[in-house]
C-alpha cells in the first residue's frame, strides 16, 4: 500500500515567532520542525503500510526555505521519501494554494491512500485535506479516528459531534486523522541515520507547472486590512494555597450562583 | 448587502446552534438571507425562518453520503446556474470545513477562516481572526470579485429569533459527484455522555497535564458532575491518549464561553486560551506561579490540584 502524507514543518510553537510587519503574515526565517499534528498522520501511514507488508510512505511538504527538519524527524520516523517543494514565491501562500501545491506535488507520487492532520498547529484553516481531494478529484474522509484499509478501501472512524461515523471509502482517497489517535513513535538511532540517506525530491513550483502568481501572496484573492492587539483579560485575585483555597473557590462560586 | 447563505446543519430535526448564531449575524449584514441544508428542508423550514432565513435550499436526503462533496458540488451548480449570493457561511465543524474547502476549489476562492467577528467595509465581508492564543487580531477582507467564503467559530455570535414564519423549501440538485462522493457512511455511533453539552454548559471544568495521570482525570469528571457542567482538556492530555479528542477545548477543539470555567493543572498554552478566554469567570489551579493561565484567571490559586481538588469536591458534596 502507498501512501503519500502531507506534513507541514513550523515554527516551534513553544516560541511562534511574530507578524511580518510588511506581509503581515507569520514569519517562517528560523528553524522549523516537524508540526506535532503529523506525526499522527506519519505513524498511521507507517502502521497502515506495515499491516499491508508492502508499499512506501512518501512524505510531501511545502516550504519557503528549503527546510528539511522536519522531514528529516518523519523519515527518521520511518517514511521511506519525501517531496518537498521549496520556493521563495511560497511566501504568504494560503490554503488554497498550499493545497494546490500540494495536490500537484502528490501527483509526482505513487498514492493508494493520501493523509494530512486535520488542520496544522500554525495556521489551522483545517481547509487543506478537503481541498486537496476536490483538487484531485478523489473522495475524502475528515476528522478520522481509527483507519482500517480492506481490500482496495478505507474504513474510517469520522469524529463527530454526538460520536463518531464509520465510513467506508474506496481508494485512492483523502484522510485526514485527529491528533491523538495513535503513539507517535520515536525516531530510533538507526532510523535517525538512515533518514539522512532517503530520497529526497526537492522542487520548485514551476517544475510542478504552476505559475507563480497562482500561490504566495498575489495568489491568495484576500487582503489583510489589519493587525490589532486583542483587548486584554485582566488578571484577577492570585491566592496560593495553604489547605484552604477550595474554600475561597466555594466562596466564588457561591458569590456566582453557581452553587 | 444583497444576499448572503448560511450552510446549516441539523441533527436530529434541531439546528445546530453554531447555524442559528450565523442565520442571526447575516441578517444584520444582508437584505436577504437563505440557508442550505444538505438533507431534507421541511423539519428545520421553522427554526431556520425563525432566525431570518426566507428560503432553505435542500439537497434531500444524502442517503450515506457525506455533506462535503455533495453541498459544495450543489451550491457551485446554483451558482453556476445563476444563483448570486455575495457570501456563505458556514460554522468551523466537521462539515463545515469539509463543505467550505470543496466550494473553495469548485469557485476558486479563498475561504476566510476561523473568524470570530464578521462585519461590512465599503460593501464588502471583513472577517476577525484571533492569531497567538488570541493575543492578537488579524482581520481579512475577502477582496475577490466572486463570491466571499468565511468559516465561522462557534459562540462569535449570539442566536436570536427574529420573528420570521418558516422559510420557503426549494430543492438543491445534487449533481454527479463522480469518485468525489464514494464515501459512504454505514454506521453512527454516539457516545454515552451524562451532562451537557461541552460547548453548551454553563460550568466547564478542564484537566490538563498538571492531572499527573490519566486515571486523575475522574476527578475533573466528578467536579464538572457536582457542578452540573461538562469536562474538557487541554490539547496536552487528548494527545497523550487520556481522553478523547471530543473534550478538547482550544484552537483544535471546541470554543467554549460558559459562565464559569475552571483550569485545573492547565499552564495555559495559546492554543487552549483561544478556546477559553471568552468565558465569564476564570478559575485556575496550577502549581507553577508563572503559568500564563493566572493571567487572564479571576482567581487563580497556586496550588497543587491533587490537594485543593479532592478538599474542593468533598466540600462540595458535603454541601449536597
Amino acid at each position: 500500500m502507498d501512501i503519500v502524507v502531507c506534513v507541514k514543518q513550523i515554527p516551534d510553537p513553544a516560541d511562534p515567532g511574530e507578524l511580518d510587519p510588511e506581509t503581515k503574515t507569520l514569519k517562517r526565517d528560523m528553524k522549523l520542525i516537524l508540526d506535532e499534528s503529523d506525526s499522527y498522520g506519519v505513524e498511521m501511514a507507517l502502521q497502515l503500510r506495515d499491516a499491508a507488508g508492502e508499499g512506501e510512505v512518501t512524505l510531501v511538504s511545502m516550504a519557503p526555505n528549503e527546510e528539511v527538519n522536519g522531514l528529516r524527524s518523519a523519515l527518521a520516523m520511518g517514511a521511506d521519501k519525501a517531496i518537498l517543494v521549496s520556493d521563495e514565491a511560497l511566501a504568504g501562500t494560503d490554503a488554497l494554494g498550499t493545497a494546490r501545491v500540494l495536490a500537484a506535488a502528490i501527483g509526482r507520487a505513487q498514492a493508494d491512500l493520501i493523509l494530512a492532520a486535520t488542520e496544522s498547529s500554525d495556521g489551522y484553516t483545517g481547509t487543506v485535506p478537503e481541498q486537496v481531494a476536490e483538487l484531485l478529484g478523489l473522495p475524502s474522509v475528515t476528522f478520522a479516528k481509527e483507519i482500517e484499509a480492506e481490500s482496495g478501501e478505507v474504513v474510517v472512524k469520522r469524529q463527530t459531534e454526538d460520536g463518531y461515523d464509520e465510513v467506508r471509502c474506496p481508494l485512492p482517497a483523502v484522510v485526514s486523522v485527529t491528533a491523538g489517535v495513535v503513539e507517535p513513535r520515536y525516531p530510533s538511532f538507526k532510523g535517525i541515520m538512515a533518514a539522512k540517506s532517503k530520497p529526497m525530491d526537492q522542487v520548485g513550483v514551476a517544475d510542478l507547472g504552476i505559475s507563480p502568481d497562482q500561490v504566495g501572496w498575489a495568489g491568495g484573492g484576500q487582503e489583510i486590512t489589519d493587525v490589532s492587539p486583542a483587548p486584554e483579560r485582566e488578571a484577577g485575585e492570585i491566592i496560593t494555597d495553604e489547605g484552604d483555597a477550595h474554600e475561597r473557590i466555594i466562596a466564588l462560586l457561591e458569590e456566582l450562583r453557581i452553587v | 448587502m444583497g444576499t448572503i447563505w448560511v450552510y446549516a446543519e441539523a441533527s436530529g430535526g434541531k439546528v445546530a446552534s453554531i447555524s442559528l448564531e450565523l442565520l442571526t449575524r447575516a441578517r444584520q449584514l444582508a437584505d436577504t438571507v437563505e440557508a442550505v441544508v444538505g438533507g431534507d428542508g421541511e423539519p428545520v423550514a421553522a427554526e431556520l425562518g425563525a432566525h431570518g432565513a426566507t428560503t432553505v435550499h435542500a439537497t434531500g436526503d444524502l442517503a450515506g453520503g457525506l455533506a462535503g462533496p455533495a453541498v459544495a458540488s450543489a451550491m457551485a451548480s446554483a451558482i453556476e446556474a445563476g444563483a448570486a449570493p455575495d457570501a456563505v457561511l458556514f460554522g468551523t465543524t466537521y462539515d463545515g470545513r469539509d463543505v467550505a474547502g470543496r466550494l473553495s476549489v469548485k469557485l476558486n476562492a479563498p475561504v476566510i477562516t476561523n473568524i470570530v467577528e464578521l462585519e461590512q467595509a465599503d460593501g464588502a465581508l471583513v472577517g476577525t481572526e484571533p492569531v497567538f492564543g488570541g493575543t492578537v487580531n488579524v482581520s481579512t477582507r475577502f477582496n475577490g470579485s466572486g463570491v466571499g467564503l468565511f468559516l465561522v467559530r462557534p459562540k462569535s455570535f449570539a442566536a436570536e429569533e427574529s420573528g420570521g414564519g418558516p422559510a420557503a423549501v426549494s430543492a438543491l440538485p445534487v449533481p454527479d459527484l463522480g469518485a468525489t462522493g464514494a464515501a459512504r457512511v454505514v454506521d453512527r455511533f454516539a457516545e454515552e455522555s451524562s451532562g451537557p453539552k461541552l460547548d453548551e454548559a454553563g460550568v466547564v471544568v478542564s484537566g490538563g497535564r498538571g492531572l499527573g495521570e490519566a486515571e486523575k482525570y475522574s476527578m475533573i469528571e466528578d467536579l464538572a458532575s457536582i457542578l452540573g457542567g461538562a469536562a474538557g482538556a487541554s490539547r496536552a492530555i487528548v494527545d497523550a491518549g487520556w481522553v478523547p479528542y471530543s473534550h478538547q477545548v482550544g484552537q483544535t477543539g471546541k470554543v467554549v464561553k460558559p459562565d464559569v470555567y475552571v483550569a485545573c493543572g492547565i499552564s495555559g498554552a495559546t492554543q487552549h486560551m483561544v478556546g477559553m478566554k471568552g468565558s465569564k469567570n476564570i478559575i485556575a489551579i496550577n502549581k507553577d506561579a508563572e503559568a500564563p493561565i493566572f493571567g487572564i484567571a479571576d482567581l487563580g490559586v497556586v496550588g497543587d490540584v491533587h490537594k485543593v481538588l479532592p478538599k474542593l469536591i468533598e466540600a462540595l458534596q458535603a454541601r449536597g
